[in-house]
């Protein structure tokens, strides 16, 4: 893993403020391609608008500073170029229409469709395979309506592996996930920064980025922010002050975990 | 089906005649009887051709109208933009204006509908997760129509006497009174040609405008462009035969159950199968009670309010 390519989303002097509040206070973040950033904080830190700032989807509140992606400011791409290079997964779909998992899935392929160009052969195998990936592959002819909320999560994922970009902005992907697909989901974005992508996912358990994550943005909701790899940041006297709850940390043989007090 | 209905409007009527002769006036042959070739040319063909083109433009409107809102319930007539249309055009023709002017009152009351209850519907990129936005959306639209029914019976009661009979149809909906056939096919080919470059996108729409956006979709510049077809759609249809309703309903709902949500099929698809529609039910109109006339408005809304109400209640029972 070459961790000195070059940064895909970066942060320079980045101050990001809703309603007279700030979120995070002339921030400097880089996050290069193998890397897989965990952004964490608690409920309201500005972890969702934080991240759909930095994929260039969001105008809510004030900002000065600069962020990029792919080297240049998300508006100063044009949209869909900028989509076949980065991915965001929202925190919630609502299903207005019925659609096959397949048919949701292949709309990740949109950016690279040229206008009266129909799905090809290789979108639909992308597809199959994305679907195969996040466990769905028998359901791809199913109803999304007909889906429980952990599975449509699931299918929005596939239709990110679809998109297949280089950056992957992903908001709480595992929020609707069983113990099991939990794990499942994060060794997919592991795997995916193994292949060289940047990833950067904001979760809420501490433990689950600790086991899987390369390094950790921690915002404390103040403006507050740390950023670096897991060991560096995931301490228990600073989660203690950015929660307000002491933690201490168990360990394991190789592995820690951090439990309220 | 769209074939067939044709052959059955231009077939019944008032004066019977049989589908064979029907298509030997429209081949031109001389042995069809001068009076039967007059009555299929200069009578039926020019009010079926511009019922199918209402049809197909209100199945537009509609389809387009509940992609933008995220919402299968999401109709011109329902949501006042039908109205907007009839208000635009009454003033137009309360202050005496000339024909070209009554189409450009209907487009602007149906432009100024149309982003009323889109603006007042619809959250923003950030918010459109907002609880309740669905049912906001319904209720100004519902609302809209009302204030709009209302205005345009105030303009009635107005209006001078000689005037009334004319203006009764923008209220019910008529195509007895139909203008100009080629106005709605000329909006109608132009709406197909302005949105099926965007069938794809729109799908995208469809799933939301924050996934829409992060897939490089120009989300504002794709809502303009589809609100925009709808609303002049709406208008062309209005300023042809008045306010009907529940075509653009009812049209694209059950396309969709036949043959799903993609754009790309679903536009041509509900067009076609609008027009047939309302090409149905105007024929209808103008035959179970011949030699009276029904209005077609009030024969759709016959059919399309027991329909609207089923489909309702699946909805309610069926997931």
């Amino acid at each position: 893993m070459d961790t000195r390519s070059t940064a895909m989303i970066t942060a320079h002097r980045f101050t990001l403020s809703v309603a007279g509040r700030a979120l995070v206070d002339a921030l400097d973040w880089q996050v290069r391609g193998g890397e897989f950033w965990c952004v964490l904080g608690p409920n309201g830190a500005g972890k969702t608008t934080l991240l759909r700032r930095i994929a260039g989807l969001s105008a809510v509140g004030s900002a000065t500073g600069i962020t990029r992606c792919m080297e240049r400011p998300p508006a100063e791409w044009d949209p869909r170029q900028l989509a076949q290079m980065r991915g965001f997964m929202a925190q919630h779909v609502v299903d207005a229409f019925d659609a096959s998992v397949l048919e949701t899935v292949l709309l990740g392929r949109h950016p690279h469709l040229d206008r009266w160009q129909w799905e090809r052969d290789t979108d639909a195998s992308l597809a199959l395979n994305a679907l195969h990936q996040v466990g769905l592959a028998d359901s791809a002819l199913r109803n999304v309506r007909s889906l429980s909320g952990g599975e449509r999560q699931r299918v929005a994922l596939a239709a990110l592996l679809a998109q297949a970009p280089r950056a992957f902005l992903l908001d709480e992907p595992t929020s609707h996930q069983d113990f099991h697909f939990q794990r499942h989901v994060l060794k997919i974005l592991t795997g995916l920064a193994r292949t060289g992508a940047a990833v950067i996912a904001a979760v809420h358990d501490i433990n689950l980025a600790a086991a899987a994550a390369t390094h950790v943005l921690l915002l404390d909701g103040h403006g507050g922010a740390t950023a670096g790899t897991v060991d560096e940041v995931l301490t228990a006297d600073r989660l203690g002050q950015v929660f307000g709850h002491a933690m201490e940390r168990l360990e394991r043989g190789k592995r820690s975990w951090f439990v309220p007090t | 089906m769209a074939l067939a209905a044709f052959a059955f409007a231009l077939s019944v009527g008032s004066v019977p005649t049989d589908v064979a002769q029907v298509v030997a006036a429209l081949l031109g042959h001389a042995s069809v009887a001068g009076d039967v070739a007059d009555i299929v040319f200069g009578l039926r063909l020019p009010r079926a051709l511009a019922a199918f083109a209402v049809g197909a433009l209100l199945a537009l409107a509609g389809v387009l109208m509940q992609t933008l809102m995220r919402n299968a319930l999401a109709d011109p007539y329902l949501l006042g933009v039908s109205g907007g249309a009839a208000v635009g055009a009454l003033m137009a023709i309360l202050a005496g204006a000339a024909a070209v002017v009554v189409h450009v009152g209907a487009g602007v009351g149906a432009l100024l509908a149309a982003s009323f209850v889109l603006s007042l519907g619809r959250g923003g990129l950030d918010d459109e997760f907002a609880p309740g936005a669905g049912q906001r959306l319904l209720l100004s639209g519902v609302a809209l129509a009302s204030v709009t029914g209302a205005v345009v019976a105030l303009i009635l009661s107005v209006a001078p006497e000689a005037q009334l009979r004319g203006m009764l149809f923008w209220l019910i909906g008529d195509l007895a009174g139909a203008g100009d056939w080629r106005l709605p096919w000329l909006a109608l080919l132009a709406a197909l040609l302005a949105i099926t470059p965007q069938a794809r996108a729109l799908n995208v729409l469809a799933r939301g405008e924050l996934i829409a956006a992060s897939l490089g979709v120009n989300v504002r510049r794709l809502r303009l462009t589809a609100l925009t077809v709808a609303a002049l759609g709406t208008a062309a249809a209005v300023a042809t035969a008045g306010t009907i309703g529940f075509v653009g309903l009812i049209a694209p709902h059950m396309v969709r159950l036949a043959i799903g949500n993609d754009q790309r099929i679903l536009l041509p698809a509900a067009a076609l199968f609008g027009g047939a529609l309302l090409l149905l039910a105007d024929t209808l109109a103008r035959t179970v009670a011949a030699p009276m006339q029904l209005p077609t408005g009030a024969l759709m809304a016959l059919i399309g309010a027991p329909i609207l109400l089923a489909l309702l209640w699946k909805r309610e029972h069926g997931h």
